[in-house]
């Protein structure tokens, strides 16, 4: 078994607002291994980003209640200390958004942010680091590269921006990537080219990638691994094609219905999934997707079902899978 | 000049024709001023109950357009017409061409006010146009119920105290709150999470269906353009690219920069995937655009000829037209049809 980079165990996150207890993220289990890119897919508000800023820590801890395990490289992170958290962050561990433009510093050029990154992390001279930065702009593909490195990031297009934060991110040769729905704010063209070159960058560099977003397309091109998740919580994980093939849950089975090949016919209606997630800081007792599932039984309303290994690899979070995928087969 | 005869047919909706603007650059180094060709010479009509869809690449100038129509900049150049009558003409002043046309944007912020509640934001501008407070209420209520969501529930809340769905229904609600004609649509799903953009469309259609709407749909995603558009328009570097019914252009796209674009969507078969970026390179400097067709830069099909002259929009199937040398007769371009004349000769 490859290396594991980054284990999430048991990881709740429960954030509290006056009275109000609102459990973003509600027990999640995820394993990333060297070189592997996983897509973590679901709806607004399920709990993708939270779960990516866990890895570094980054809500505040007065207000955020966290538990379970997340593990980098083997490190707990939760055991870090301010120095240990700021070794991991931006060192062994990247960082890319959807918006470039919170990420990047708007009075320093982008070449200055990349040599103060590498020299925060490492004892190299300004030349070193210059060069190093030179070399990231290359790997990323910036045309004129020396002359961009000079650049602020408003005089950028919005692709080599999101090019230039990648650079960012991996200034200190990082063993795995946050990516924040990189891609959610491009045009198509610039969307694959920016695909195209993180999965170019996980070959080149054995990078792990974990992918946040809500577009099924761009987890296709980039994922080897799929895991949805809904209300905070993984519903179903497994390899890209058996969870786009033969989706298991009914909520990944609706996302899906509403995108893939023939899903848009015009003059028909799209199949959409009725209702709205649940109110996370009143969770329904059962299966979190109940209220909106067709397949809902009484069962499913009395308690959580388990994540469980259905096909190798393959596992979904669902009491009526099992029966239901048997039938359809 | 007399007042034209009334023409046989139903005019256009929207006729756009010759619109331009310009942005001029402030300031500039040693006083070299330039300016932005955001909207350069754009040419388009829309019938009633039509959906337009316009797709393009960012900053090419679609938001433009479309803030030129709404009249909330004004053209350099141009005319917009609006069921036969010029914008802003004593035949159709702009306060009443403003009732006729709406738009959502794509933010959902941005065009609620977060002091008004939920009520008041949808009855705001029928009360600024004379309608009694009650009136406006009960209809405000009324669109509510239609966007799919509880008047009694949702009718006093406040925009921070709404999901960004729930805020974009409640956007398209207070468009509709006129009683318009055209609907203006500027990546008004994009924000929206696959599962909500997914009502969200099935709601646009209904209610193109029960109020005869006519929309113009402006977004990045192409297979909704797809889904919802009779008619695409594709823009290139403020120019009209290719114009044509949406399943010629998305089955028969004849500019090599649809043709890029549509090879740049996500496979979705993960055994396809992508190999290689249709599109290299950055879009051109808009202050600056290439001479000739805007696109040879970048284009594999490119010929000499295409750097020297400007294609014009030739046709290229009913209702299909496209502005690349390769389809206009006679152009000189190698793969160029050849004029009639010249056919005629042998
Ligand atoms: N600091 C916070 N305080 C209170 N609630 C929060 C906080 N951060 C996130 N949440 C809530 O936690 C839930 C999960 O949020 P998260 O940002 O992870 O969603 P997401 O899956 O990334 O959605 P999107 O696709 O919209 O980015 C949401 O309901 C959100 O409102
Ligand atoms: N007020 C302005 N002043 C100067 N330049 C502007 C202004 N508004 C737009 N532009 C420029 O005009 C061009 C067209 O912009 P526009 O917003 O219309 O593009 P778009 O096609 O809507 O792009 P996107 O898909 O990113 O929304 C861009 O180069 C933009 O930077
Ligand atoms: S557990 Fe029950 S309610 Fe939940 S998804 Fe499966 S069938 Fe639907
Ligand atoms: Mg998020
Ligand atoms: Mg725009």
């Amino acid at each position: 078994m490859a290396e594991r980079v980054l284990e999430i165990r048991g990881l709740e996150v429960t954030f509290r607002r006056g009275e109000e207890r609102i459990r973003a993220v509600a027990g999640v289990d995820l394993t990333l291994a060297a070189g592997e890119a996983l897509a973590l897919i679901g709806e607004s508000g399920s709990g993708k980003s939270v779960t990516l800023r866990q890895v570094l820590r980054l809500d505040p801890e007065r207000t955020t209640e966290v538990a379970g395990s997340v593990r980098v490289g083997g490190e707990e992170v939760g055991r870090l200390d301010r120095r240990g958290l700021r070794r991991l962050r931006g060192g062994r561990v990247g960082m890319v958004f959807q918006e470039p433009l919170l990420a990047l510093d708007p009075v320093y050029t982008v070449g200055q942010q990349i040599v103060e990154a590498i020299r925060a992390h490492e004892p190299v001279s300004r030349a070193e680091a210059r060069a190093r930065a030179l070399e990231l702009f290359r790997l990323v593909h910036v045309p004129s590269p020396d002359r961009r490195l000079d650049a602020y990031p408003h005089e950028l297009s919005g692709g080599l921006r999101q090019r230039a934060m990648i650079a960012l991110a991996l200034a200190c040769r990082p063993q795995l990537l946050l990516a924040d729905e990189p891609t959610t704010a491009l045009d198509a063209t610039v969307q694959i080219q920016v695909l195209l070159l993180l999965r170019e960058l996980q070959e080149r560099l054995g990078l792990a990638i974990l992918f946040v977003t809500h577009d099924i397309g761009a987890a296709v091109e980039i994922a080897d691994r799929i895991a949805v998740i809904y209300a905070g919580r993984i519903v179903e994980e497994g390899p890209v094609r058996a969870v786009i093939r033969s989706p298991l849950h009914p909520y990944t089975r609706g996302l899906l219905a509403s995108r893939t090949e023939g899903a848009l016919v015009k003059g028909r209606r799209i199949a959409a999934i009725p209702g709205s997630p649940p109110d996370l800081a009143r969770p329904p007792p059962g299966c979190a997707f109940a209220p909106r599932c067709s397949l809902a039984v009484e069962a499913c309303r009395r308690s959580v079902p388990r994540l469980e290994p259905f096909a190798p690899g393959h596992a979904v979070r669902c009491l009526r899978a099992p029966e239901w995928a048997a039938s359809a087969a | 000049m007399a007042t034209s005869p009334p023409p046989a047919v139903e005019p256009p909706l929207l006729e756009v024709e010759g619109l331009v603007k310009h942005f001029p650059l402030r300031g500039g180094f040693l006083g070299r001023a330039g300016r932005v060709r955001a909207v350069d010479g754009v040419d388009f009509s829309v019938a009633r109950g039509e959906t337009l869809g316009i797709v393009g690449e960012s900053g090419c100038g679609k938001s433009t357009v479309a803030r030129l129509l709404m009249r909330l900049i004004e053209p350099d150049r141009g005319t917009i017409r609006f069921a036969g009558r010029p914008v802003g003409s004593p035949e159709l002043p702009l306060r009443a061409y403003r009732r006729r046309v709406q738009m959502v944007f794509q933010d959902s912020w941005s065009s609620l006010n977060p002091r008004l509640s939920v009520e008041e934001s949808i009855a705001f501008a029928p009360m600024v146009h004379g309608s009694p407070r009650a009136e406006a209420l009960a209809r405000a209520h009324a669109l509510l119920d239609r966007v799919g969501l509880d008047p009694r529930r949702f009718a006093g809340r406040y925009p921070h105290e709404l999901s960004g769905g729930q805020r974009q229904r409640i956007n398209i609600a207070r468009a509709l709150a006129l009683g318009p004609e055209l609907v203006i649509l500027d990546e008004a799903v994009s924000a929206l999470d696959k599962s909500v953009e997914a009502q969200v469309l099935n709601l646009l259609q209904d209610l193109k269906d029960e109020f005869g709407l006519t929309y113009l749909f402006i977004s990045h995603d192409l297979q909704v353009v797809r889904y919802l558009s009779d008619r695409v328009l594709v823009m290139y570097l403020g120019r009209v690219a290719e114009l044509g019914p949406a399943e010629a252009i998305f089955e028969d796209a004849r500019h090599p920069y649809t043709q890029a674009l549509l090879r740049s969507m996500p496979s979705l078969d993960p055994d396809a995937r992508t190999r290689e970026a249709p599109l290299q390179g950055d879009p051109p400097n808009p202050i600056d655009p290439p001479a000739g067709c805007r696109f040879h830069p970048r284009c594999a099909f490119a010929e000499p000829v295409c750097a020297r002259r400007e294609p014009a929009l030739a046709a290229c199937g009913s209702a299909h037209r496209a502005a690349c040398s390769m389809v206009e007769p006679g152009s000189g371009h190698g793969r160029a049809p050849r004029r009639a004349e010249e056919v005629a000769l042998g």
